[in-house]
């Protein structure tokens, strides 16, 4: 008998339906993945299974948890199954635990709850709990407060909290999406270890996770359920087209048809970027430490980097919206001045940028229209209004929206259409040089593969240079000739797409290409070597930042910086490339 | 515009146009006493559909002007504390740095001036006018709204609008012009149907006062005043403007709400 059974489940909010007449099983001890895009219906299917839908959610249909119906159960009925035979963890784990109790105290309260345990006993299940997560120093943990943890600790707090009173049932709402690549493979590789026999549903929009760690998947599409079959099976052979369209658009780090490496003039080159932050208490941050970079015409430079690597703080210092300390920045030849607004109108008009947030690039008091002719009627202020009017629709044209759209306000937009405007603003002056930050990571996978395809077909077009600022390696892999790496605020790695994916010469690059996760269940990869997680970067370790971390660390690794060095086609900084690279061969 | 925004803007537009033209319609004057009708209950009679006062004055007609004296007040006092507010705001927020902490700790000094105090000296200083009240009730508005302004446009000025904007080489000009005032419009508007009622409130209670309209002029804080002398034997003197002015606050406070929410729609996501 299966532990979960949901038949004829439909949520609606007044006339808008969430789910609609979804229907699924899962068996005791399976793992089983829900994909969807968002507002597909993945999270609300999470909540009414845990009875936690919004009082105005009108709910039916059926959802049996090992025999008992959650649907129109009492509230006292369903306190006592959450924890003890469901639990949750949830994306956010700052928002999930309470900012003013200790970690001990909150999970000691489950058991209490459930009377499982008191006092002294409680105590000492939730220190074990907290060692089975790989919480270091438990006994210290315990008497901590969630905002004294770093975001992987709190995430493995909110697991010992989820299984702390042996539920039958684990919901992990996208559980790792707010962690960097080499801490979710860390997280996931916990969930799988400690779950035990418990059933685990793992919702989530990446389809690399469902292909290394789910023995059955199901597919949302609009609250509809239009795929469920045993992993293998779905990623061999997806019966519906919109399973297919998804399994299509999913970025893969092994594909092999990347971008010909480009041969051109250099537009854009930063050398010894230097930027810090005062912050309270008169201490400085030092956000990025000595980084180079530079970029061809018609050339892809990706620059990646968890979080916290300095990526953003370098690339908007090199565009002057925030002070750079030392270094120099070339466009064309020219040293630019460093701060924005002593830099010419020429510079201006061939540097542009698109922020990650579509929605919050976009004045949300102006039209379309106005937007994307903002930057024309500054710098060609002699156009007739006609020409202008001709020149934005032409250029909306290019980026795959119709007149249509001249009039609306950005809220009337979807997040590929307003990343579309914010790219027209961008490119309507013909920029040479066009910065892109995280500018794809806020889109669902078939509506990014399309923004990527566009900047790729207008780079072919006008030989536009791009800076691509990401996490995510497999947009790096998908668009980039170049790649640069960076952590901590330093350079860590800079080599060709090829070279980089084919053989990473730092440790870190290595981990990092090794805890991506593929969207191929004979091959998933999403496993790390590393242990830890980046350290602040208000107090970065001395000598090479990533010893701590680092398997290969040796003395001279915790005492001296690495210097950037030459290694074929590749600049590396670590004390011990050559060594490892012919090691490797 | 969301139904209760025509709602209550339409019981207020309703009022105002009752308060312009009852009294033109109404045989009665403000000023004339008949001492026949002292006092005389709400009736037909004469007209006097309010009944009368003391002095026996139309109350129906005093109480019109009342609110003509109370609304006009309230709004021109709010535009005063809107335009000083908004421009000190603005330009505090927008220059940031130096400017800005020098400009908003005049404002931290004004604030701790006990104003109602500070009103009542003037008003006993100086041959109370009308002139006098807009001054008074806008010099206490538009800290409000200079420091709402202000930090509106400290996170505007932060949002990757204007970023783009400025890497564009859009002039500051321009910025705060086009990008900066229309993102702050939602809530300066908000914020005004909230100072209005506040500012009836200040403007009612110096009347209360006696420091307010001066007789025979007439707004309802004084109507309500003159009301509470005759509350044991004539309830209406009081209750009639009473109701009135909890009419016009009221609507004033549902308005702001409702434009609030109106407004906020825009801005999500």
């Amino acid at each position: 008998m299966s532990l979960l059974k949901v038949e004829g489940l439909s949520i609606r909010y007044g006339s808008v339906v969430a789910v609609d007449d979804l229907g699924f099983a899962i068996a005791q001890g399976e793992s089983v993945g829900l994909v969807g895009e968002s507002g597909s219906g993945k999270s609300q299917t999470a909540l009414a299974v845990l009875g936690l839908l919004p009082a105005n959610a009108a709910v039916t249909g059926s959802i049996r948890l090992a025999g008992a119906e959650i649907i129109g159960e009492s509230e006292a009925q369903l306190n006592r199954l959450r924890a003890s035979k469901v639990a949750m963890v949830f994306q956010d784990p700052m928002q999930a635990l309470n900012p003013f109790m200790t970690i001990g105290a909150q999970l000691g309260r489950i058991l209490l709850e459930h009377r499982v345990a008191a006092g002294r006993d409680a105590r000492d299940q939730v220190i074990s709990m907290l060692d089975r997560v790989g919480l270091p120093e438990a006994p210290r943990q315990y008497a901590a407060f969630p905002h004294e943890l770093s975001g992987g600790m709190r995430q493995r707090a909110m697991i010992a909290s989820a299984l702390l009173a042996g539920p039958d049932l684990l919901i992990a709402d996208e559980p790792t999406t707010a962690l960097d690549v080499t801490v979710q493979a860390q997280i996931l590789d916990l969930l799988e270890e400690v779950r035990e026999d418990t059933s685990l549903l793992l919702i989530t929009h990446d389809l690399g996770i469902i292909a290394g760690r789910c023995e059955r998947m199901l597919v949302l599409e609009n609250g509809h359920l239009v795929e469920e079959g045993r992993t293998r099976d779905v990623f061999r052979q997806p019966q519906h087209e919109h399973t297919a369209g998804l399994l299509a658009a999913a970025l893969r780090v092994d594909r092999t048809d990347i971008p010909e490496p480009k041969e051109g003039e250099e537009v854009f080159a930063v050398n010894g970027a230097e930027v810090s932050y005062r912050i309270d208490g008169g201490r400085t941050l030092k956000a990025v430490r000595n980084v180079d970079l530079a970029v061809r015409a018609g050339e892809t430079l990706a620059v990646v980097g968890e979080s916290g690597s300095g990526k953003s703080s370098l690339v908007r210092a090199a565009l002057g919206l925030v002070p750079m300390q030392a270094g120099r920045v070339v466009f064309c030849g020219d040293t630019l001045a460093p701060r924005l607004k002593n830099r010419s109108q020429a510079t201006r008009r061939g540097l542009q940028l698109v922020f990650q947030d579509p929605a919050g690039s976009l004045n949300p008091q102006m039209r379309v229209a106005n937007i994307v002719a903002e930057p024309l009627i500054v710098h060609e202020p002699q156009l007739s209004t006609e020409e202008r009017k001709r020149q934005v629709i032409a250029m909306l044209e290019k980026t795959g929206l119709g007149p249509e759209h001249l009039r609306r306000y950005p809220h009337e937009l979807s997040g590929g259409q307003a990343q579309r405007v914010a790219i027209a603003r961008a490119l309507i002056l013909g920029p040479k040089v066009l910065v892109c930050d995280e500018a794809v990571a806020a889109l669902d996978g078939t509506v990014r593969e399309q923004v990527l395809r566009l900047l790729r077909r207008i780079q072919e077009e006008t030989g536009l240079a791009i800076i691509f600022i990401t996490h995510d390696l497999a947009v790096v892999r998908a668009i980039s000739h170049r790649v640069v790496v960076m952590y901590l605020g330093g350079l860590v790695e800079s080599a060709a797409n090829e070279a980089l994916f084919a053989a990473p010469m730092h440790p870190y690059t290595k981990a990092l290409l090794e805890a991506v996760p593929v969207p191929d269940p004979d091959n998933a990869g999403g496993h790390t070597t590393v242990s830890g997680e980046a350290p602040s970067v208000l107090h970065p370790p001395a000598g090479c930042t990533f010893h701590p971390r680092c398997a290969h660390a040796r003395e001279v690794c915790r005492a001296a910086r690495p210097e950037h060095q030459e290694l074929g086609q590749t600049t590396v900084s670590c004390h011990l490339a050559e060594e490892l690279a012919s090691g490797r061969r | 515009m969301n139904r209760s925004m025509k709602i209550f803007g339409g019981i207020l537009v309703a009022v105002v146009v009752v308060a312009l033209v009852g009294p033109l319609i109404s045989p009665n004057d403000y000023l004339q006493t008949d001492f026949d009708a002292l006092l005389q209950k709400p009736s037909f009679e004469g007209f006097h559909l309010f009944g009368t006062d003391d002095l026996g004055r139309d109350l129906f007609v005093r109480t019109m002007l009342g609110v003509q004296v109370t609304i006009l007040v309230a709004v021109v006092a709010s535009i005063v504390s809107l335009v000083i507010g908004v421009a000190y705001g603005a330009i505090a927020g927008y220059a940031g740095g130096r400017v800005d902490a020098v400009m908003m700790r005049f404002v931290d000094t004004l604030y701790a001036l006990p104003f109602i105090f500070f009103v009542i000296l003037l008003m006993v200083a100086f041959e109370r006018n009308f002139l006098l009240i807009f001054v008074a009730i806008g010099a206490i508005n538009w800290l409000d709204m200079a420091r709402i302004v202000r930090g509106q446009t400290l996170s505007l000025r932060e949002r990757e609008f204007v970023e783009a904007a400025r890497l564009t080489g859009v002039s500051p000009a321009r910025i705060v012009f086009r990008h900066i005032a229309p993102n702050l419009f939602g809530i300066v508007i908000v914020y005004v149907t909230l100072t209005i009622p506040q500012a009836i409130l200040v403007e009612s209670f110096l009347s209360f006062l006696g420091l307010g309209i001066q007789e025979p002029q007439t707004s309802l804080g004084a109507l309500v005043d003159a009301g509470v002398n005759q509350m044991e034997g004539a309830s209406w003197v009081l209750l009639i403007p009473a109701t009135l002015l909890a009419l016009i606050l009221l609507c004033f406070n549902f308005l702001g709400d409702a434009a609030r929410d109106y407004f906020d729609a825009r801005d999500q996501r």
